[in-house]
């Protein structure tokens, strides 16, 4: 009897102690998360935060050429509107720029759009095992393990004026005299953009393709639903957050851009991140800043009416 | 499933063929013309084949400080790397539970991959500018001899470099992070705990092993993304250039095929990298899955 109570007692107490030391880990457990999010939250702060305000801060201080003085003044913002309103309906250098950029932006959003859902579709529904369809995955993903500057280079030896594709002009007598616009132009700023970007459309699209259910392709089918109309009404609709996700990517990037425009356009086509880049270049840190905080402003409306856009379709 | 294929397959399987031969077209021709002869140029045809440029891109070659931009570059993506894994880890396992601004962090880690580089170079940039002043103006004030001769600013690859850098890798860390704990299951945990685990001892025999395999993805992500890293160094890294920004300035001047032997020794580098990686991840998993 005593043996057992003494069990009993042993048991007990060893479960006060638990309960005790669960309670102790409960009470340290309330500031683990806050420990553990710290440095995450400690290198966005003084790395993103912290910089996006100094911009903000610096495009209203005055330069000279040598420094920038903290001195309240708009002028930067009204420098980089020269013009823009007085020389209207002619558009100023600053939206031509913009226009320019928002050109390569919606050419190359919908030419990776429309290659990036091709392959995500044939990866998703035409290969039938999950092992061909990891094979055919990495096989996509082996070039993006190289420099983005080396895949640029990369076109040179094709488009160059002495490169494979003129030479095959040339021999096949397409062409008398090799093509001269094919390299350093807006043709070999797409491609690249193309040819570098169309697998961050590949990846979330394949992603949402994967998480149909494969039932309501049959029941689409059953219910007399041709191929595109399955494709346009069914698959298209449930693939939208993918579609969304690689969008809001692209665009982005290529709205920032100043490396491929730069390589790929031979430093002549401007757009904005070239312009801020020039502009850091000769020190004009205020006048960089405000650009920095226009093309900002732009960029975060931009996917904030892409996730209203589809937002709003999903409550109709 | 060995139906007839339908039609559409076919069509769908040239166009993935275009797009495979589109993707790897480019990098082939410079693979092969890396082999050029000493006399070759930087098109087509092949001059004879040699590993001319491979040699003189070995001896250090014409490209000055091609090398040195290299080291650099490697040891960066290195601390990156561990880095990366460390804080996504943690911050992975602080997300598993509730606490007051995880929304907030998590908005700015992904504000922190859609924010164009540019401006996020130039940001950092700026603050590091401003804060050279305050340090400068503290040493004249001060009267702080040190500061007054040697200090020059803070921006290098280890401190403005560094931190660019985690802008970029940490956000697709944390998602990584995401996905692993979403198909974590915490029975096991609960089981440790039950048995008498300390927190310590739970991570470091039960949740730290499940995880594992994915960390090496995480360390891969982390690794690549800053060796490859140009637009977010562009103003960042101070006087001393890294890899991708030594060859971005070349391409303006680029005149002979040695620049292909780097793109080639490189692309073999990261690809190697990337096998054995994964090699390794999938060894770890198929000795735990037989017992």
């Amino acid at each position: 009897m005593t043996h057992a109570a003494d069990t009993d007692a042993a048991v007990r107490t060893g479960r006060t102690a638990a309960r005790g030391r669960r309670k102790g880990r409960r009470r340290g457990s309330a500031i683990a998360p806050y420990l553990q999010a710290a440095p995450m939250a400690l290198v966005f702060l003084i790395f993103f935060v912290l910089p996006l305000a100094a911009t903000v801060l610096v495009s209203f201080w005055q330069y000279t050429q040598y420094s920038i003085e903290p001195a309240f003044t708009a002028q930067n913002y009204g420098d980089v509107f020269y013009g823009c309103l007085r020389d209207l309906p002619n558009l100023c250098t600053t939206f031509r720029t913009y226009l320019s950029t928002l050109k390569f932006g919606l050419i190359v959003w919908a030419a990776t759009l429309v290659i990036g859902f091709t392959i995500a579709y044939f990866l998703a529904f035409h290969v039938r095992t999950l092992k061909v369809q990891v094979i055919l995955f990495i096989i996509c993903t082996i070039p993006f393990w190289t420099s983005i500057v080396i895949r640029m280079i990369s076109w040179i030896p094709l488009l160059g004026r002495n490169g494979l594709v003129n030479q095959t002009l040339l021999f096949m007598g397409a062409i008398d005299t090799p093509l001269e616009g094919l390299l350093y132009s807006d043709f070999a700023v797409i491609l690249a953009m193309v040819h570098l970007y169309t697998l961050f459309m590949v990846v979330p699209i394949f992603n949402s393709l994967m998480r149909i259910d494969r039932a309501l392709i049959e029941a689409a089918r059953d219910a007399g639903a041709t191929g595109f109309q399955t494709l346009a009404f069914v698959i298209l609709p449930l693939a939208k957050p993918g579609i969304l996700i690689g969008s809001i990517f692209v665009v982005t990037v290529v709205m920032g851009d100043f490396l491929t425009i730069g390589i790929m356009g031979g430093q002549q086509i401007a757009s904005v991140g070239k312009v801020i880049q020039t502009q850091m270049q000769f020190l004009q840190f205020p006048l960089a800043a405000a650009n920095a905080v226009i093309l900002l402003v732009a960029v975060l409306g931009g996917v904030w009416a892409l996730l209203r856009l589809v937002d709003i379709r999903k409550e109709l | 499933m060995t139906g007839r294929r339908p039609r559409a397959f076919y069509v769908l399987s040239i166009v993935f063929g275009l797009f495979i031969l589109f993707l790897y077209g480019p990098m082939i021709s410079i693979l092969v013309l890396s082999f050029q002869g000493p006399e070759g140029g930087l098109v087509f045809p092949m001059n004879g084949f040699s590993t001319h440029w491979f040699g003189t891109l070995l001896a250090g070659g014409s490209q000055v400080g091609i090398g040195s931009a290299l080291r650099r570059s490697f040891l960066l993506a290195i601390v990156v790397m561990v880095l990366t894994v460390a804080i996504s880890v943690l911050a992975g396992l602080a997300f598993r539970r509730r606490f007051r601004g995880a929304t907030v962090l998590l908005y700015v880690a992904i504000a922190s991959l859609i924010v164009p580089s540019i401006v996020v170079s130039l940001g950092i940039a700026l603050e590091f500018r401003l804060f050279d002043n305050a340090i400068k103006a503290l040493g004249a004030s001060m009267g702080i001899g040190w500061i007054q001769g040697n200090f020059i600013s803070a921006l290098g690859p280890y401190t403005s470099g560094l931190g660019a850098h985690l802008t970029w890798t940490l956000p697709f860390g944390l998602l990584i992070m995401f996905a692993v704990f979403n198909r974590f299951d915490p029975a096991y945990e609960e089981a440790a705990r039950d048995l008498g685990a300390t927190s310590w001892q739970t991570f470091r025999h039960v949740t730290l092993p499940i995880i594992a395999p994915f960390l090496i993805g995480v360390a891969v992500f982390g690794f690549t993304l800053s060796w490859d890293e140009l637009a977010r160094s562009s103003q960042v890294m101070g006087s001393e250039n890294t890899l991708p920004m030594q060859l971005a300035a070349k391409t303006t001047t680029v005149t002979d095929p040695e620049i292909y032997a780097l793109g080639t020794a490189t692309t073999f580098g990261s690809v190697v990298l990337v096998i054995v990686t994964f090699t390794l991840a999938s060894l770890i998993q198929k000795r735990r899955r037989g017992g």
